[in-house]
């Protein structure tokens, strides 16, 4: 069965289950003691959203900073912040910058919303599960993300801020860098890591065990494929990071020597643990997102997706093969030729189902009959910044020209495509295509597509000239540069100003939608959306399928 | 019967999580013993007897560190010495305990280029061991090696024509090092 179309009956009429269905807590407990999957949704979403206001305003900062050669804004800020400041402390100010951009974006919005968000809220409804799992342990996931993001933004304020760069690299971060600031940055981490492998333990039990009848894995939507596999991507990565930054943390503290070369430790050893961890984490930030994508295009397209299976083992494969790669981010630290062979080969191999996957959504396109609706076109677009970013990343892959672009805008450019472009894209796509459902509401179709556009705009002026800085050789995570880059430079802080601007009508159609938009049917899409979440009421009740769907 | 279910997989991820974090601190003497396995990272290897000289020459060269924290002075008796492929060499350090304690210190090596670690062989070192100093007592440390004829086959260390043999002293009482 190729099909997720799946038409399924209820075993009782519907209205009369919604009685008791509906029934709400009062507004403390309900948001702050919430054990419903669908309200710890919304307030990963509503953390993530909060979250990314402040990442993105941080590299808003930067790419001020970054729009002429120079010194320009870095010792106002200092100044701000922390009374006079010299401009070595300006310099350090950049890689808190750096510092908590990354570590913001990474942990605090793109998981939360990706997993957090749309996973707590549409991975039960579409296995037709009544809630997770583990509904309290739901909760502590979501307020240990809270207190994890906490700290991080405590840690300026101990001392003098965290600069070590979202790698956190030693001897960088071991005797490098003391203070308590770091130490907050790598607890945040901590907590951020803690949250999601209980969400993952979550997440796998909910779909193992949960799964309503006759819905078998071979039958479940991709969504919760990808959920799956990110899961146990989360299971098997975190727990590594964790090792390496408790083993930071005691190098900082307690006198032990695991990464000081002075007393018989390595900090290679460091950035072994910690791409063992960072690669599969790409896969996490982007994985859900390949879920979110195969829905909306075979939404739009009124079509099914074109080869589920494929598709579901194909970001098996993805999930797999990235445990083995990770040393194509340490292709200049000194590895033998023939092991930056095999892991060059090894990266390459990735493209493979990634094809398959790309290749699928074009197929489940080919004949359809689309309609270019706000989500449609978000995944569209998605679709064309992940191949321009999957594309840099194959030639980022080959260890030879990596010595040549390691820590230049060029890999900055990549990993945006992929992630800042390709995963952002992707939640996008998902909060419209959701939206109707999660609200109630429908959203403006017109300040959608304008979003849209200008957003794509913005983003492509702000990260397609970086391909040509970092060819030129300008290196990351410097904030001057030589006249020579000054011209690309000045366009890209253009491209995030249009970007921004892109945002604001983004808000703004949230503030229209909730307050006037046009009440939701159950199913707006029509007859191409068919997991179950389209079912059920928009927004649906508080408790759902209290008589569980059969699944033909 | 739902809820033991989902305990036992709950269960079941929680062991994976644990034995994960332990495979990450097990990584530290893992890849220690990867590294001295394999040669990584410029590990050098340990043996018994030097196969004969072939003739072949390559210059081998000494640096010395110390760490900040142990108030030695630590330098080769020669900065370089020129040998043949495969024959046994001897050399040289001196360590002066410039404090007024006696202080045991251990030295970490390793040579570059990281391709020969594999090749390069030791047969004795001060290194294996620990070294007691008493105050202003100074030492003449030898280490004995060889650099295996194999290298000649190594196309990856074809161009290799100076290697050099770093040692840094570091002290042993206080801060300890990991297994």
């Amino acid at each position: 069965m190729t099909d997720t179309a799946l038409p399924y009956t209820a075993a009782h009429d519907h209205s009369h289950a919604e009685h008791d269905a509906d029934h709400k807590p009062g507004f403390f407990a309900r948001w702050f003691m919430s054990t419903n999957h669908k309200d710890i949704g919304t307030l990963y979403l509503i953390f993530a959203i909060f979250a990314g206001i402040i990442g993105g305003a941080i590299s808003g900062v930067m790419r001020a900073e970054l729009m002429q050669p120079g010194i320009q804004y870095l010792p106002w800020w200092v100044a701000k912040l922390h009374g006079e400041g010299t401009f070595d402390e300006a310099m350090h100010f950049w890689n808190v910058l750096i510092t908590a951009h990354g570590l913001i974006m990474v942990f605090f919005m793109v998981m939360p919303a990706m997993i957090g968000g749309f996973g707590n809220w549409f991975v039960p409804i579409m296995i037709g599960a009544p809630d997770m799992a583990f509904p309290r342990m739901n909760n502590i996931s979501f307020w240990l993300t809270v207190a994890g993001f906490v700290l991080l933004m405590l840690s300026p304020f101990v001392g003098v801020g965290a600069g070590t760069g979202w790698t956190v690299y030693a001897p960088l971060s071991t005797y490098g860098e003391p203070g308590p600031s770091v130490d907050f940055a790598i607890f945040s981490l901590h907590l951020a890591g803690a949250a999601s492998i209980l969400g993952a333990i979550n997440f796998i039990t909910t779909i193992f065990n949960m799964r309503a009848p006759g819905m078998t894995l071979h039958k479940m939507p991709l969504f919760a494929w990808s959920v799956l596999v990110t899961a146990f991507l989360l299971l098997l990565a975190l727990p590594v990071l964790a090792a390496a930054i408790t083993m930071l943390i005691t190098d900082r503290n307690f006198g032990t020597a695991f990464y000081d070369p002075q007393y018989g430790g390595d900090p290679v050893l460091y950035q072994h643990l910690f791409w063992f961890f960072g690669h599969p984490e790409v896969y996490i930030m982007i994985l859900p997102g390949f879920g979110i994508v195969s829905h909306i295009i075979a939404t739009f397209s009124r079509k099914p997706v074109f080869g589920y299976l494929g598709m579901a083992y194909a970001m098996v494969a993805i999930g797999l093969v990235g445990f083995v790669v990770w040393a194509h981010h340490m292709f200049t630290t000194g590895l033998p030729v023939t092991v930056k062979m095999y892991f060059t080969a090894a990266t390459m191999v990735i493209a493979v189902p990634t094809g398959v996957k790309i290749f699928s959504w074009i197929a489940t396109m080919w004949g359809g009959s689309i309609s270019f609706k706000t989500p449609m076109v978000w995944a569209i677009g998605f679709i064309f910044m992940f191949t321009v970013g999957g594309v840099t990343g194959v030639v980022l892959a080959n260890g030879g020209v990596d010595d040549y672009m390691q820590d230049t805008y060029y890999v900055v450019a990549h990993f945006h495509y992929v992630l800042s472009l390709g995963a952002v894209f992707s939640l996008f796509a998902g909060f419209y295509y959701w939206f109707p459902k999660m609200t109630g509401k429908m959203y403006s179709e017109v300040l959608g597509h304008v979003h849209f556009w200008v957003f794509f705009a913005g983003v492509n002026l702000l990260f397609f000239p970086m391909h040509f800085l970092g060819l030129q050789g300008m290196p990351r995570r410097i904030p001057d540069y030589t006249d020579q880059y000054a011209y690309w430079n000045h366009m890209a802080t253009v491209g995030y100003m249009v970007m921004a601007a892109g945002m604001a009508v983004f808000f703004v159609n949230i503030i229209y939608s909730l307050l006037a938009g046009k009440k939701a049917e159950a199913n707006p899409w029509g007859e191409g959306a068919t997991t179950l979440e389209w079912t059920l009421s928009s927004p649906p009740p508080f408790h759902q399928f209290e008589t569980l769907p059969k699944i033909d | 019967m739902r809820i033991s279910r989902n305990l036992r997989v709950g269960l079941m991820g929680a062991v994976l999580v644990c034995s994960m974090t332990g495979l990450g601190f097990a990584a530290v003497p893992l890849y220690r013993m990867f590294c001295e396995a394999t040669g990584l990272n410029g590990t050098t290897q340990r043996g018994l007897r030097a196969p004969g000289a072939t003739g072949q020459k390559i210059t081998v060269a000494f640096d010395s560190n110390v760490s900040p924290k142990l108030p030695w002075k630590f330098v080769p008796e020669r900065r370089a010495d020129t040998i043949d492929i495969g024959g046994r060499d001897m050399a040289f350090f001196t360590a002066t305990n410039t404090f007024s304690r006696p202080l045991t210190g251990t030295a970490t090596f390793n040579v570059t280029p990281a391709q020969v670690g594999k090749y390069f062989t030791k047969i004795q070192c001060f290194c294996f061991t620990q070294q007691t100093l008493q105050p202003g007592e100074t030492v003449r440390m030898p280490v004995i090696f060889f650099v295996d004829p194999k290298i000649l086959n190594d196309p990856d260390a074809r161009d290799v024509e100076e290697i050099t043999l770093s040692y840094t002293f570091y002290p042993v009482d206080s801060p300890k090092t990991p297994s």
